[in-house]
């Protein structure tokens, strides 16, 4: 049993070690999708404090938006533009009628809120679209597909899939984008500024809801990266939903307020939980995949309850 | 007007310490005691019974029992559906050990297996707080979940990988299993229901909810005035997984007969936890209003197309419910964020000043 536990596995990973390396690429590329999931929420939680839940539904309706308007005949370009369109139209809606009247209530209020919008995105999106999976348009898209073997000497091949080599370079430039975005731009600044304090961002004259409008809107285009990523993987469907849950060890793993922190989360939490599927996870008979991250980031948060990059709590009476 | 306590006076500290001591909320009270133990059963239907107060009942004790927790003692938690379900699988190896003794009492005795289970997942909860713990419940939630679907000694090592409930007798009265009557099994979810909402309510305004509304409000001035945060917080943990273990295993035994793991998915955890805030958080009452409207609504909405002639598609009828049901929650949120029972306070001091504005 103790050998089960702690030798075996170890002895698996270096006698086959392009095993060994192609779960570490499905963990790396599984951390890459959850965190960018978790930088949506990220960037809503930074600007406005709100524990955006909406966002792994946001993730999935942006997917729909692109398929269904490219399945009614708008070309795939256009068809991006106008899911571009319609997650600002989302963004302002919501700013305008979820996030202004509830301004400055406590967060499990404007975390009920967002779990309200989850439901009604849900039935919309359903309602519009249909229910059932649909196929994303990575080619029309000009998204790579296919795959590429990498053979290493004796010891085996390693696959890769060209789309899984798009999304890590995806999440790369949106993640750099967004950190000169926050960093250098005037509205940047802005975000930051609100993030830090609501009441003095607005006596310096920084318009909230315009902070938040736009705060929503970028977070769905990272939404519809993430929508795009994912469907390309699988398929576009509600299912996603499921996953977006793991998006949130990753979140409170990096920290609820830091970039690199929800990139590494992201990847602990997919390295971590891939590599405890495979070699652990027979042990108690499988299928802990949809525990193992949780546990880990709450093993992690023992030990920082402020998560990895998070801000330092700072209780006072 | 309608509502004064003037000219009320209490000649003992017993009166003054009294649970209702108005005599309008007791006259209140009794009306609704009335109704729900005489009225219902004499005029209700079966499947009035059956899909509307059943359910009803039994999602308000778990709204109270997610309210002790999230209400009183302000830990969030999003694992109330798995904390159910232990309560369900604990009630249904109970009496499949134990086929003689009274279903009744093996219900409330899971509940003491799902405390014991949420007082250790509440362990994490002295060092992380707020949306951290509520993220950290979620390892309950997945964590149970997966152990109902891979330990097959929960459920007997049943083919279908659910549990079945079988036919139990209380007192010559079959109550659980296919042909138990609803309304036996109506008077056995609201005897325990009023008696566990009972209990709480005497509870909450003790020692013990008084130290935990302490520590909601802010738990180091609570830990400097004397109270000890482990043992408050663990028992709010233990207390409220107790009642929600009771309400799961009543949800198999007396309403659905038959469970899968999927019943108690992370989906009845978020059903729970709104029917608490759209009720208030803190507030017993609360809570049955909260459970109320999102049971009932979309039992209502089910029907209103059918009624106005409408010819909607079953599919359509459900996705336009999620849609109107997101749409009152937020509607709510932003109207009264203190919940339904806000409301009634609010209605309560209208009646008081009637007929006068304020």
């Amino acid at each position: 049993m103790l050998y089960d536990i702690f030798i075996d596995p170890f002895v698996q990973m270096y006698e086959m070690p392009d095993f060994f390396l192609q779960v570490l690429w499905e963990g790396f590329v599984a951390g890459i999708l959850y965190a960018l999931i978790a930088l949506g929420f990220v960037l809503i939680f930074k600007a406005s404090g709100v524990f955006n839940f909406a966002q792994g539904i946001m993730v999935v309706f942006a997917g729909l938006t692109l398929v269904g308007l490219n399945e009614n005949g708008v070309p795939a370009y256009l068809a991006l533009l106008l899911t571009i369109a319609v997650m600002g139209v989302l963004a302002y809606g919501v700013e305008r009628v979820v996030m202004r009247p509830l301004v400055n209530q406590p967060e499990i209020i404007l975390l009920m809120a967002t779990i309200g919008l989850t439901y009604f995105l849900i039935g919309f999106g359903e309602f519009v679209f249909g229910g059932e999976p649909k196929q994303m348009i990575a080619e029309q898209l000009g998204l790579p597909t296919g795959s590429t073997a990498f053979e290493m000497g004796e010891r085996g091949l390693i696959i890769l899939q060209h789309i899984d080599i798009a999304a890590a370079v995806i999440a790369v430039v949106m993640v750099a984008a967004l950190g000169v975005f926050f960093n250098k731009t005037r509205i940047g600044r802005a975000l930051r500024a609100v993030a830090d304090d609501h009441q003095a961002a607005l006596s310096v004259g920084i318009s909230l809801n315009q902070i938040w409008a736009i705060v929503w809107f970028a977070a769905g285009l990272v939404a519809l990266a993430t929508g795009i990523m994912w469907g390309a993987r699988s398929d576009v469907s509600f299912a996603l939903e499921i996953v977006a849950f793991k998006a949130l060890p990753v979140l409170i793993l990096g920290g609820f307020t830091s970039i690199p922190g929800a990139i590494v989360g992201g990847l602990i939490i997919g390295f971590g939980e891939k590599i405890g599927e495979l070699y652990w996870g027979g042990l108690v008979g499988g299928g802990i995949e949809s525990w193992l991250a949780y546990i880990i980031a709450l093993i992690f948060l023992l030990f920082r309850p402020q998560g990895l990059f998070g801000e330092r709590i700072i209780e006072r009476i | 007007m309608f509502y004064r306590e003037a000219g009320q006076f209490k000649t003992s500290y017993k009166a003054d310490q009294a649970l209702l001591p108005i005599l309008q909320d007791r006259i209140g009270l009794a009306v609704i005691l009335l109704t729900a133990f005489v009225l219902i059963p004499v005029f209700a239907n079966d499947f009035f019974l059956t899909s509307i107060m059943i359910p009803f009942l039994v999602f308000a004790l778990a709204a109270i029992g997610l309210n002790v927790l999230t209400g009183f003692c302000g830990q969030l938690s999003l694992g109330t559906g798995a904390f159910m379900g232990v309560g369900a699988y604990a009630a249904y190896k109970l009496t499949s050990i134990f086929p003689d003794a009274n279903v009744i009492l093996m219900v409330l005795l899971s509940g003491v297996f799902s405390a014991a289970i949420g007082a250790v997942f509440g362990l994490p909860s002295l060092r992380i707080k707020g949306l951290y713990l509520a993220v950290t419940t979620l390892a309950a939630q997945f964590f149970l979940e997966w152990c109902f679907i891979r330990i097959p000694w929960l459920y007997n090592y049943n083919a279908s990988g659910a549990i079945e409930i079988p036919r139990r007798e209380v007192f010559g009265v079959i109550v659980s299993g296919a042909e138990a009557t609803p309304i036996a099994r109506y008077f056995v979810v609201l005897s325990i229901t009023a008696g566990i909402a009972y209990l709480m309510a005497n509870v909450l305004r003790g020692r013990i909810g008084r130290s935990w509304m302490m520590i909601r409000d802010m738990d180091i001035a609570a830990e400097l005035m004397g109270i000890r945060p482990l043992q408050t917080k663990l028992m709010a943990f233990a207390v409220s997984s107790f009642i929600c273990g009771v309400a799961g295993a009543m949800m198999v035994f007396f309403w659905l007969n038959a469970a899968e793991p999927s019943s108690y998915s992370i989906r009845l955890s978020f059903q729970i936890l709104f029917m608490v805030i759209l009720g208030g958080l803190g507030s017993l009452a609360g809570s049955f209003l909260g459970a109320a409207f999102i049971w009932i609504l979309p039992v209502i909405l089910k029907f209103v197309p059918g009624l106005m002639g409408i010819d909607m598609a079953a599919e359509t009828v459900e996705h336009a419910t999620f849609m109107i049901v997101g749409a009152l929650i937020i509607f709510f949120l932003i109207v009264e964020p203190h919940g339904f029972a806000r409301l009634w306070q609010i209605g309560k001091q209208k009646l008081r000043v009637w007929p006068f504005p304020y």
